[in-house]
């Protein structure tokens, strides 16, 4: 016997069980960046001199990262309708493409860290809670992002063979996939402004 | 069945299992073992309580010089008694053995949603409980900062915090798989016919445990994470400015705030309160309704005061930190809210408690540890009132008053839903009876001494006995009238211990008896019972997937042969 | 979403490319905003504006939010419910200590 509604469909949710899975698992991800959030927003109204994002961090290089991660975004939801259209070449491509995206975000970060320590005196997240909170809720993304490449990668590579096997569940993965991916997209959308604008 | 056909060796079968069955087990025996050990750390320090610096017998030698319990490692074992007890003992024993087990089973589901999920989630947790242990072998010792871990004393406390958070850190992320995997089960695994009315109050009890769960966890393991970054790389979230520890001022940039610490905790705290309630209620409710032979009372009432019990479960936390300087605007809010939560909670008990009336009761083990749970939890919430209003509080506040009041909801509560939820589905996990005499025995004995152990603290919190106290308040001016006390509290913990020896006899006798047979031997009417053999065929569950007609609780019906009438017998 | 034609999906293609570029171009905007002198207090909330925009882009197209089913609504509504409870009690809380 199998589990059923692992690839179809259940008729009174609509859903498969992997959908609501990774929803689910998005929720409580928003609780999680939304205690980081509301641990920000705690310690900058508790003290009177919050420096300006501007005083320490690079905003060019962070709008080029946003531009990155938002095209690895279409990208991302390009490769799943590649697979709605039948079309595994395409498919390939655009998971190409979202990884060097990916894996560009994750240089640019290596810059703009690199750069805060080598600083005289360096900016470490010792220096200050503004730093602190900017190492910790940066670095805490920049895992998803790397948890993100692990899985689009394995779906680039050995987890592709699906598709002659199972066609629809593979692209199933590739739509749970997606979904996590526009929500580590969402997450740096207000990352960026909150820790370099504001 | 074809999967039987599967050649299994031990390994694959028992210990990287996926079948929810096997996980169960896996939960329910790590949480027990847990559950006996944190026990054990409680009976060490009631020796220490009664008898003040002399030598601790028997386990003297583990402890420090001379078989004295250092204060400091008295603080340790305060900590880790609490942390194991809630995370590693009560939560996984009632929501992840009990939610594993039975949750499919009683939706008439073949598996959870994600099986290898559900192995992870066990074996994060058991990884998780084990780092927590570590905590024991490293310099300074296990974490000591109490199990809300307060900083700033947690953040200047010995590398056992640390270890301490870590281990918090998977434990949170295997509920978080936990919940994720039970509340896709409950929606989208029900079999045909088993609308949401139409669900065991055992599984809605899983399923509304499963959103507090996802939802409040999430910001405690960001405290948890912010709290490393303050320990590991010298952060000040959670530091003030200019702390002065000792004499000496700390050199960190500061700027942080404690309450931080406080409010994320608490936001997460407060709900896990429920998270180990609720499941007790639904425990409960199964058993009641069984053995009075009758239909619950108010079945939506339960199911609608649950839902919102678990949304207000959310807006109450900070009546713990009435104490810290709220103001009073804030204050009023949440002693409302607070307030309005004991509604929910009362309706619960008061349809569990009207199920009784007119049913022609079986007095057996399952249903007496589910009859003590209704007053001993009844005296835990009632007694919860006064310190959920801040006149009251201030005064109350870290006073015995208050452990006498959580322990009422959590260990003669909690605990003895959990104990009757062993004994009720002993014979479905392994096709065998318990012994009646000995499960009698456990209850009686548990029950007198278990009020032994924690009545005695409300008189020595309303006196102003000060927890976690070293010495059991012998310096302390306000303790001294009530201070014999301890003694009789001590020797009630021990004898508690000694009364769980017919627990743990009756289990391995009963695992080693004989078959019985018997599908449903309490003539009950959910799926589990009505639909599988005892114990349940390996994988799949049901020989043949069942329907369901009719509600969970169809008993004594009218014009019925039997005086049960199961959810999947045709209209 | 299993039941697309493919001139549907054809079409969100066409959405995907729109979305993009708005949210590129809002990424502009709000480095752009950032440098203008609006005061502090206009200056966050426009930032927000303009992020909740980005994200909501996102969400409703990208993650195709828009036509979900009842089920995934209803676990958003109480996650956002639980989520304005964690970032704005703690804040009025801390604001209220501060009067005492």
């Amino acid at each position: 016997m199998d589990i059923p509604y692992t690839v179809k469909n259940r008729p009174d949710t609509g859903l498969y069980n992997g959908k609501l899975g990774v929803w689910l698992f998005l929720a409580s991800e928003v609780m999680l960046f939304g205690g980081l959030f509301s641990a920000y927003i705690f310690l900058r109204t508790g003290v009177d001199d919050w420096p300006a994002g501007t005083e320490y961090l690079d905003v060019p290089l962070a709008t080029l990262n946003t531009l990155f991660l938002i095209s690895s975004s279409v990208t991302m939801v390009m490769s799943w309708a590649s697979l709605k259209l039948n079309d595994f070449k395409k498919y390939k491509l655009y998971t190409l493409i979202t990884l060097l995206f990916a894996f560009g975000f994750l240089v640019i970060k290596y810059f703009e860290y690199s750069a805060k320590f080598a600083h005289n005196p360096p900016y470490l997240p010792s220096t200050n809670n503004f730093l602190g909170i900017y190492f910790t809720m940066t670095g805490l993304h920049v895992l998803h992002i790397i948890g993100g490449i692990l899985v689009i990668g394995y779906f680039y590579g050995p987890g592709s063979k699906m598709w002659n096997s199972d066609p629809e569940r593979f692209t199933n993965r590739i739509e749970i996939v997606g979904l996590y991916w526009h929500f580590v997209d969402l997450v740096w959308i207000f990352l960026f402004p909150v820790l370099y604008l504001l | 069945m074809s999967t039987d056909q599967y050649k299994q060796s031990f390994w694959t079968k028992y210990i990287w299992s996926t079948d929810h069955k096997i996980i169960g087990i896996q939960y329910g025996i790590t949480s027990l073992v847990w559950l006996l050990f944190g026990f054990g750390l409680m009976m060490i320090m009631r020796y220490q309580l009664a008898y003040p610096d002399t030598p601790v017998p028997i386990v003297g030698a583990l402890l420090g010089e001379g078989g004295l319990l250092p204060p400091e490692m008295y603080n340790s074992l305060g900590a880790m008694h609490g942390t194991i007890m809630i995370f590693l003992g009560v939560v996984p024993l009632a929501f992840g053995a009990f939610g594993n087990y039975f949750v499919p089973l009683q939706i008439g589901a073949i598996d959870m949603a994600f099986p290898k999920l559900n192995a992870a989630s066990y074996w994060t947790y058991f990884a998780g409980s084990v780092i927590m242990a570590t905590g024991f072998f490293v310099p300074g010792g296990a974490a000591n900062s109490g199990w809300t871990s307060y900083p700033p004393l947690s953040e200047i406390a010995t590398m056992g915090q640390t270890v301490w958070l870590i281990g918090m850190v998977m434990l949170i992320t295997s509920s978080l798989l936990g919940s994720v995997n039970i509340l896709v089960t409950v929606i989208q695994l029900r079999t045909d016919g088993l609308t949401w009315m139409r669900l065991p109050i055992f599984v809605w009890t899983q399923f509304i445990t499963a959103f507090l769960l996802l939802l409040a966890f999430p910001p405690l393991e960001a405290a948890g994470v912010l709290q490393l970054m303050d320990r590991v790389v010298g952060t000040s979230f959670f530091m003030p400015s200019g702390l002065v520890v000792t004499g000496e001022v700390m050199t960190n940039a500061g700027g942080g705030s404690p309450l931080l610490w406080q409010h994320l905790f608490w936001f997460l705290a407060h709900p896990e309160v429920y998270v180990l309630i609720l499941p007790a209620f639904g425990i409960v409710a199964e058993i009641i309704a069984n053995n009075t032979r009758k239909p619950l009372a108010g079945y939506k009432a339960l199911v609608y005061a649950m839902v919102f019990l678990a949304f207000m479960s959310f807006i109450v936390w900070a009546h713990h930190m009435y104490i810290t300087g709220m103001g009073t605007s804030i204050g009023a809010f949440f002693q409302t809210t607070t307030m309005i939560i004991s509604i929910p909670s009362v309706v619960i008990l008061t349809a569990l408690l009207l199920s009784l009336w007119g049913g022609s009761i079986r007095f057996n083990t399952p249903m007496l540890f589910a009859l003590g749970f209704i007053p001993m939890f009844g005296i835990g919430g009632l007694t919860g009132l006064p310190l959920g209003l801040a006149a009251a509080d201030i005064h109350l506040h870290d006073t015995y008053y208050v452990i006498g009041h959580f322990h009422y909801v959590v260990a003669p509560g909690t605990i003895f839903a959990l104990f009757a939820g062993i004994y009720y589905w002993f014979p479905k996990i392994t096709g065998k009876r318990t012994n009646e005499l000995l499960g009698k025995l456990h209850f009686f004995f548990s029950l007198i001494f278990m009020n032994g152990v924690f009545m005695p603290m409300f008189i020595q919190g309303l006196a102003g006995v000060s927890r976690r106290l070293a010495d059991g308040g012998q310096t302390y001016a306000h303790a001294a009238d009530v201070i014999y006390l301890n003694e009789v509290m001590s020797y009630s913990a021990w004898l508690l211990g000694l009364a769980q020896i017919f627990f743990i006899i009756n289990m391995v006798i009963s695992l080693f008896g004989k078959k019985t047979g018997e599908k449903n031997p309490w003539d009950a009417t959910t799926l589990e019972w009505t639909d599988t053999t005892s114990p349940p065929l390996g994988h799949g569950n049901f020989e043949i997937v069942p329907k369901v007609y009719r509600g969970p609780y169809e008993y004594s019906v009218p014009g019925e042969k039997q005086d049960f009438t199961p959810q999947s017998k045709k209209v | 979403m299993s039941e697309l034609t493919p001139e549907e999906v054809k079409h969100h293609i066409k959405t995907y490319v729109l979305v993009f570029i708005a949210l590129a171009f809002l990424t502009i905007v709000t480095v752009g905003i950032s440098y203008l002198d609006l005061g502090h207090v206009g200056g966050i909330i426009l930032a927000l504006i303009v992020a909740s925009i980005k994200g909501t882009l996102v969400a409703c197209y990208f993650m195709h939010l828009l036509d979900e089913k009842v089920t995934i609504y209803w676990t958003l509504i109480a996650t956002v419910v639980a989520f304005l409870i964690l970032i704005f009690v703690p804040l009025s809380a801390m604001l209220d200590h501060a009067r005492i």
